[in-house]
Parts: structure tokens; sequence; C-alpha cells
């Protein structure tokens, strides 16, 4: 069981038993939860807020098939999808002040990654409408309802409940995301880590602790969709 | 003449479905629209209430007359405040309790307040024996439960006519003869109707008007009684008497 490419000093254990590694830990910890809750949640919200807005008026202006913004909305997710997010991250704070386009760093955060995770999402909004079947819409008028009525009560709830899990994933996937705001400047919770990190030297141990805190995010929201899901597995889909 | 529909032709692509169909209807009267698969029916009573749009072709509707291929959406909408429309498949609103599915279109679409929507809706539920099943959801009932919820929902906005598109084809045999009872008890009170269906015992009892059509075209129209015991045309014939062998 030689690896040859990955050298153990034989002191780890020593090291990690090493009380001064365990204090700056414990000591940071509160630090880091204090700029996960404060800032990396808040940013994470803020910022799928936005994306949920723009994933359902992309998704029912292609849905509607209005001409001239389904090519636009088209074109937007087309750009978004094909490029990195952290070159857009860049772009946006770094090159548009040339422009004379100057934003600070958390809202330029906001706006990336409302706009990013929104074109993702506007495709899984897309597909949900699409899979509510036409009878829905057909009975609607029949009852006397008009367009905006429909989606309104029938087809939006019905596609929501559809995309349900998708968006949740897109929800994790923002949560671990916004540490790309630390690249940009903002203080959220991993630019946090790195900024303790440089006074001593603990980058196992301290973006250990930081993951785990993530790992726990996460798990929080995941546990939030396995409550949304059962909670919306009361109509359709599921049998009782 | 309370419904007057005159030369519809409908096409898709390249396949002529309706090639000038007809259609005198009176107050109270129960037309049956019968004929074989892929003769035009289902697509005849969709055009009629605009599901489809019709390329040629009038309704006159309570003395209202509409061009069939340039109706607006309003003068659409305003024809189908008179009519219920009763879907094969059902369609009731997935994400909507029963009572809701029949209180949705009173108060969205007629505006009207939420009691008097409820009382309507409890008595239409009632009417087609649904009123236990206030609180569930479409999916927690059988096909013939939804499917009289789906007559509820029409009867609600108390309709001039209701159209049904084959409503018990997608029935389990044991699930028809609740939906058909509901019907018959309809027709007996006087409501208009107007059925697309293959129930042959159900057309020959309670309806009071036939239209046989074929291959796009009326093949023969009249009285249910006399469609059944002389039926003018050969086709009519031979369609009544594979019915009937088939029965057996």
């Amino acid at each position: 069981m030689a690896l040859p490419f990955l050298s153990i000093p034989a002191n780890i254990i020593t090291n990690i038993t090493e009380s001064r590694l365990f204090g700056i830990l414990w000591e940071s910890l509160p630090r880091l939860l204090s700029y996960g809750i404060r800032v990396t949640v808040p940013l994470t919200i803020v910022s799928f807020i936005l994306a949920l807005l723009i994933s359902v008026v992309v998704a029912m202006i292609q849905y509607a098939d209005v001409k001239i913004l389904r090519q636009i909305c088209r074109f937007y997710i087309w750009v978004i999808r094909g490029t990195p997010l952290l070159v857009q991250l860049y772009l946006v704070f770094y090159g548009l002040p040339s422009v004379g386009i100057t934003l600070d760093a958390l809202p330029t955060a906001i706006l990336v990654f409302g706009f990013n995770e929104g074109a993702y999402m506007a495709e899984t909004m897309r597909g949900a409408l699409q899979s509510v079947s036409v009878g829905q819409v057909e009975a609607g008028y029949c009852v006397g309802l008009n367009y905006i009525q429909i989606m309104w009560h029938i087809v939006l709830p019905q596609a929501f409940r559809t995309a349900f899990p998708a968006l949740s994933n897109s929800l994790i996937s923002m949560l671990k995301g916004t540490s790309m705001a630390a690249t940009i400047t903002v203080m959220e919770m991993f630019r946090q880590a790195q900024v303790i990190n440089g006074r001593v030297y603990e980058s196992l141990g301290l973006y250990t602790e930081v993951a785990l805190i993530y790992l726990l995010f996460c798990t929080l929201l995941t546990w939030l969709q396995h409550k949304g899901e059962k909670k919306l597995a009361s109509f359709g889909g599921t049998k009782k | 003449m309370m419904l007057k529909i005159r030369d519809v032709h409908k096409r898709f692509e390249n396949t002529d479905v309706l090639k000038g169909i007809d259609l005198d209807v009176e107050k109270g009267d129960v037309v049956a629209i019968l004929g074989p698969s892929g003769s035009g029916k289902t697509t005849f009573l969709r055009c009629v209430n605009f599901l489809e749009r019709a390329d040629k072709g009038t309704i006159n509707f309570d003395g209202i007359t509409v061009d069939m291929p340039t109706a607006t959406k309003q003068m659409i909408h305003t024809l189908r405040k008179k009519t219920a429309f009763v879907f094969q498949n059902y369609n009731l609103f997935q994400n909507k309790t029963v009572l809701q599915n029949v209180t949705l279109g009173l108060t969205a679409g007629l505006h009207m307040n939420k009691a008097e929507a409820r009382d309507i809706a409890e008595d239409a539920l009632r009417r087609v024996g649904m009123a236990d099943k206030l609180t569930s959801y479409p999916v927690q009932l059988s096909g013939g439960q939804q499917q009289r919820v789906a007559i509820a929902r029409g009867l609600a906005s108390s309709p001039e006519i209701i159209y049904f598109d084959e409503p018990t084809s997608a029935l389990d045999p044991e699930l028809i003869g609740e939906v058909l009872a509901v019907m018959r008890r309809l027709a007996e009170e006087g409501m208009t109707m107007l059925v697309v269906t293959h129930e042959m015992e159900f057309a020959r009892s309670v309806s009071s008007r036939v239209l046989f059509m074929e291959g796009g075209y009326v093949i023969e129209s009249g009285p249910t009684a006399e469609f059944f015991q002389h039926p003018k045309t050969q086709r009519s014939q031979e369609f009544i008497h594979s019915l009937l062998s088939a029965r057996e």
C-alpha cells in the first residue's frame, strides 16, 4: 500500500491533538458561523428570490410564446449557461467599471448569482410548465377563466410542484456557490476562513471547519426540501 | 332555436376532418353525436366550444351569430359562459380540492363571492352525489367520481347547454353506470345536452335526437326513435347493425 505521491508526516497524530489547532478552530467557529448566518444565508436567500422571479418570467414568456421576448430569453439562457460563473463575477465587478458601471461587491454578487442560477431555473420551470397537461388549460377556459387566471390558479401551482425538487437543488447549489463571492471581496463565510487562515496558517483545519458548516447549512435545506415535498404531495402524483 | 351551427369545416395538416357539419339544437334537446372512430365527432364538439378553431362555419347561440374562424377572444369568452364542457379524461384541476374545482369558475370566472359560490357548488355536488368528498383531491377519487365532479363543475355555472365529449370512454366498465345515471337525470330535468358517445343504449334511451357522422360528413340526422328503428341510409343501418351484433 505504498503511495509515493501521498506522503503523510509521521507526526500527524501529534499535530492534530496539539491544543493550538483546537484552540484556533474553537475560537473561529462563532466567527465563521456568524458570517454564515449574517452574510452567506441572506446572500443566498436574496439571490435565490431574484433567480426565482427571473426564472418564472423567462419560463412564462417561452411558455406563452411571446414572439421577440422569447428570442431574448433564449439568448439570455444561452449566454449565461455557456460562460463560467467565476468569469461572470469578474466581468461585472472588475470589468464593467472601465465602461463607467461600478457596483459594490455585495450587489454585484446578488445580481450575478441571481441571473446565473435564474437561467438554469428558467429551464427547470419551462419543463415543469410544459408538463402540465393541455387539458388543465382547456378546462380552465371552459369554466370561464382567462389566461392569467388559468396560469395563476392552475398551471403555475402544478408546475411549481413538479419543479420543487429541482429548484431545491438550485438553492443548495447556490448556497455553496456564494463562496465564490470571496473572489470579488465580499466578506462572507469562506472569505472569513481565508482571512483567519492568513494569520494562523491552518488550511486543513480551517477549510475542513468551513466545509462542515456549509454541510450543516445544506443539511438543513435538504430537511426543509423534504418537509416541503411532503406538504406538496397532498395533491397530484402520490395517492394517499 | 337555441343553437344553430352551419357548415363547419376543419382541416388538420393534410386531412379534412370536418367537411361541412350543420346542427340545430332546441332548448331541452339531448343530441347524441354518433359515428365510428375518426369520424370527426370530437373535433366537431371541440370546434363548437372553440377548443379547436374551425376553418369555416358559423354558430348562432341565442340569437348571437359568430363567424367561427374569426371570433374574437371576447366573443368566445361570452359564449363559453353560457356553456359547460365535460371532457373524456375529466380534466379536474389537479391542485384543487373537489369543492375548489367547482367554485373556481364561479369566484374567478363569474366574480361571485365565496359564500355564494360555496352554496352553489355544494348544491351542484349534491346533485351528482359527491357532496361527501368536498375536501378530497382528484387523485384520491375513482374515474367515475372524478367525472361526476366534472359534471358538477359544469352545472355550477348554470349553463344553457352542456357539451359532453365521450364522458364514459375513459372509465372502467363498472364505473360507467354512475356517470350515465347522472346524465340521464340531467336530461330528465330538461338540461340541453350535446353528447359525443359510444354508449348506444344511452343514446337510444336518453337522447331526443341523433347526429350520425362519418368521414367528416353528417350521414343522417333526426329524432332518435326514427334513427334506430328506420335508419334512412345504408351506412346508418350497417352502423346500428354492427353495434347491436357486437353486443351479443
